[in-house]
């Protein structure tokens, strides 16, 4: 009977600090609500010049604060699963391969941003009720190892086709579809090449000409891929990586020694377009500061700045694109594209076919 | 009783059910078709067969390398045996994203074996065998050598002066003694394994995965909610019936044995069968325990002038916003608050659980207080950002979530450090000095406090070393600005660039200091060696 009192006492101590813990967390909380911050939730990849995103502080007079969350799928799912009490005012990052989860779900609150008629008409969806902004877009392709190539006298494979051929087995090396965003779209391409019948048998043969699949592009591109410097260290033996239109140019801005030119290639005949939004999320707090910021993603300013920061090309018409970034890695000229209609019906049930089909 | 029963209910079980209910519930209507559906997918059975079979595999291993150890911690008497019980249970705190790195340094792509031999063991189930073997040694070790160590040594000797061989003697009269223990230790390392998480995600690359990897690719990468609910209910039943007979192992280790002082027990090796036995059990433990650390601490110096360890104080962290080296004190605090917390919970816990007028009810808590080790981390992540988001509990924006995370993780250790302790404290002297007028307070502080003090001393280290290496939890929630140790690896580790891995090896290297100098401050404390971990 003694120790009931004991907790008893216990748990009236433990009441009263309860509280004064979470007073303590409820100041941060109040940060975001109130309507002088807007906040961002994006994915792991977001990035921006400092002096750009303090020039729209200044103009609007909000402090942005930025929760990055894991990958582009992670930082969807999330935001979905939180949408009743959303961390934030801002979602960047989805892309059209996952657009259909995340307007199902009811994700985001319509807002049509200043200068969405400038974005570039081939980019435009969901026009009647202008739930998603887009900001950026690029291309997933094969990228080869130059060095391999003309080391055994080989032309590198352009089309999706030539990656089955002999003379390329045992080169590629893949993301796992069900993981990872360029592994999603490197096989949504094949399926916009060959039809919702022909994907399963160009796997096949790719299957049988000897494709590695891996977790997630870092390991890919880092660990597997020749053609990459950190690959190269890694001991990374082959020369062909599912990557993007983009990489080339990151090699040379980021060599320690500039070298003339990119030491990768890009396959134009492998590209998938993948396109990133940004919406108002629903039941954001400080919706005119959400507005606000999407207005500034659409500015030129900031879509100048994207491409040397996450690597990506602007939808803005007219906006420039810093000229290394058009000399060794141009986009794709006729990349796979397909509807996110389209996508939204098919993506569960191939992901789920190509699983068995590859992995299993 | 309270407050344990009210902070597993509000911190546990309710994220926990509102993620399983916000999977299997559409529309207003219970969806209970779907684990039909679910478990007889063939996908999904793959995946239950290789959870099962690897965590049998696993504990048998680990019992095969970790038991000869057992007995060598527990009846050899060597130099640096006190450092050596130290080191090996390093593995068992740290946290998987750094093991995992160590393990691929040695065995993977362009790893030492690689180098050396051309011999490479990622993806394939051996490197995950490996890892949890390195992991859960020390679980055995500590539970089944603890024992040992205290068994009178004199009751196999009569044995064998009434003349039956060593061999026999062993297995009719140590043998039975240490079986329960043996029993406990092998259920709990198959627990482990069985929800293994970040080995299995990191080693076993995008063919193998466990229920509780495959809980996380649903909820986190396909979005299938129904499907994660169902799996997180067919292992919530495989970890309460593992729990169970967990239970039931530990009553009947409470038979009465006669114990005595670990001390007296250890000798010096003697004759050549010892001597081997000893080499070998160091060699097995330089080898698969050391040499992964080693690689660990090696790659984190492969910049001249400790470059690496200089970077971490870059306040441009580039990846992670703020200098890499603020993780380490941003770790400790949480540690330290879930601490706190964990101490708390698990000592209140405890002391109910001790009385001998605890009903079957209490004694039932006693299992569910160990449910949080075995149910996966995502879903108590994602049941937290669900449940405990709105006022007056909006945590999500508070740091307190972290270590209240981590305190799930750690209570359990605390009860199991505390609750045998406080069953030995005689009642009697508790009603002694309430009928000589002292209040509760005072019994507590001159009877009970004096006695476990040096058991709550220990409980709260190995808290505080679990919650410093908590991993699972801690990755869902921790802010981006603000993340901790083991978060800070995993995201310099998924960056590219030499400095990134290199910053990633000098920040798990000094993770593995602190936790080191934690266990060897716990080594000096203990003295009752009864206590499971």
């Amino acid at each position: 009977m003694h120790t009931k009192n004991l907790v008893a006492v216990t748990v009236g101590l433990g009441l009263v600090a309860l509280p004064a813990l979470t007073a303590c967390g409820s100041t941060d909380a109040k940060k975001s609500a109130d309507s002088k911050t807007v906040t961002l939730v994006s994915h792991a990849s977001w990035s921006v010049s400092k002096n750009v995103i303090k020039d729209f502080e200044k103009q609007s007079g909000y402090r942005v604060r930025v929760l990055r969350d894991g990958d582009a799928g992670q930082a969807v799912n999330k935001a979905i699963l939180t949408k009743d009490h959303p961390q934030g005012d801002v979602f960047f990052g989805v892309d059209n391969t996952l657009l259909s989860r995340a307007l199902d779900n009811g994700l985001f609150q319509p807002y049509q941003a200043k200068g969405s008629d400038l974005v570039l008409p081939e980019y435009r969806v969901d026009q009647g009720k202008h739930r998603v902004t887009p900001i950026d877009t690029g291309d997933i392709c094969v990228n080869y190892d130059k060095a391999y190539f003309s080391k055994h006298k080989l032309t590198p494979p352009q089309s999706f086709a030539d990656l089955a051929k002999p003379e390329y087995k045992n080169l590629l090396v893949t993301e796992n579809a069900a993981t990872s965003s360029p592994g999603l779209g490197f096989l949504l391409g094949s399926a916009a090449k060959f039809g919702d019948q022909g994907w399963p048998d160009y796997w096949k043969k790719l299957k049988a000409n000897g494709v590695k699949v891996v977790d997630g592009w870092e390991q890919a591109y880092y660990q597997e891929f020749s053609g990459s410097s950190e690959g190269k260290k890694a001991g990374g033996d082959r020369p062909l990586v599912v990557s993007y239109a983009s990489s080339p140019p990151a090699e040379v801005i980021f060599a320690k020694k500039r070298p003339s030119t990119a030491p990768t290639g890009v396959a134009y005949g492998t590209c998938f377009r993948q396109t990133e939004y940004a919406g108002l999320l629903s039941n954001a707090t400080n919706t005119k500061g959400g507005k606000a910021f999407l207005d500034f993603l659409l500015t030129k300013e900031f879509q100048e700045d994207m491409p040397l920061k996450m690597f990506v090309y602007p939808v803005r018409k007219g906006a420039q694109v810093p000229p290394d970034f058009t000399k060794y890695g141009p986009p794709a000229k006729d990349p796979e594209t397909m509807s996110p209609g389209s996508i939204a019906t098919h993506r569960d049930q191939w992901v789920k076919s190509w699983t068995s089909l590859i992995l299993k | 009783m309270v407050l344990p029963v009210a902070f597993f209910a509000l911190f546990f079980a309710w994220p926990v059910t509102a993620i399983v209910t916000r999977g299997l519930r559409a529309d207003g209507t219970w969806r209970l078709g779907r684990i039909a559906d679910v478990v007889t997918q063939p996908d999904i059975q793959h995946v239950l067969w290789f959870t099962t079979w690897q965590a049998l595999a696993s504990t048998a291993l680990t019992l095969l390398l970790a038991l000869p150890a057992a007995y060598v911690f527990a009846r050899l008497d060597f130099p640096g045996r006190q450092l050596l019980r130290a080191v090996v249970t390093i593995p068992f705190v740290l946290p998987t994203v750094v093991a995992g790195t160590a393990f691929l340094a040695l065995v993977g792509h362009n790893g030492l074996l690689d180098q050396l031999w051309g011999v490479r063991l990622d993806t394939t189930v051996w490197a995950i065998l490996l890892a949890h073997v390195f992991f859960n040694y020390a679980v055995v070790v500590r539970t089944v050598g603890g024992l040992w160590a205290q068994l009178d040594p004199r009751q196999e000797e009569a044995a064998r002066m009434l003349g039956v061989s060593p061999l026999t003697a062993w297995r009719k009269v140590t043998l039975p003694a240490l079986a329960p223990a043996v029993a406990a230790a092998a259920l709990m390392v198959f627990l482990f394994t069985f929800t293994s998480f970040g080995v299995v995600q990191i080693l076993g690359g995008p063919t193998f995965a466990t229920v509780e990897v495959e809980i996380y690719r649903q909820t986190s990468e396909i979005f299938d909610l129904s499907t994660a609910a169902v799996l997180t209910l067919v292992q919530f039943v495989a970890v309460g019936a593992i729990l169970a007979v967990h239970a039931w192992t530990l009553r009947r280790r409470e038979t009465a044995l006669r114990l005595v002082d670990a001390s007296v027990t250890a000798r010096r090796p003697r004759g050549a069968a010892q001597w081997a036995l000893l080499v070998g059990v160091l060699a097995t433990v330089g080898l698969l325990l050391v040499l992964p650390l080693a690689v660990l601490v090696q790659r984190s110096l492969d910049a001249p002038g400790f470059g690496y360890y200089r970077a971490l104080t870059d306040p441009d962290g580039g990846t992670l916003l703020v200098a890499p080296v603020h993780a380490v004190w941003t770790s400790l605090e949480y540690a330290l608050a879930a601490t706190v917390i964990a101490v708390l919970i698990g000592g209140f816990a405890a002391a109910a659980l001790a009385r001998r007028d605890a009903g079957r009810l209490v004694r039932g808590f006693d299992a569910l207080l160990m449910l949080p080790l075995g149910v996966s981390a995502v879903t108590v992540g994602f049941g937290f950002l669900i449940a405990l988001d709105r006022p007056p509990l909006d945590l999500r924006q508070s740091w307190i979530l972290v270590p209240l995370a981590q305190a799930l993780v750690g209570a359990p250790f605390v009860v199991r450090t505390m609750l045998p302790v406080l069953r030995a404290v005689d009642e009697r002297l508790r009603e002694a000095a309430a009928v000589l007028g002292a209040s509760p307070w005072r019994v507590w502080r001159e009877v009970d406090l004096p006695m476990v003090r040096r058991a709550l001393l220990v409980a709260a280290g190995f808290a505080f070393a679990v919650s410093l290496g908590e991993f699972g939890a801690t990755v869902f929630i921790a802010r981006s600005d603000n993340p901790t140790l083991p978060v800070a690896v995993a995201r310099l580790l998924s960056r590219p660039g030499e400095l990134n891995y290199g910053q990633a090896m000098a920040l798990s290297t000094i993770l593995m200091v602190v936790c080191a100098v934690a266990l060897l401050i716990l080594e000096r404390l203990r003295t009752d060696r009864t206590g499971e971990f």
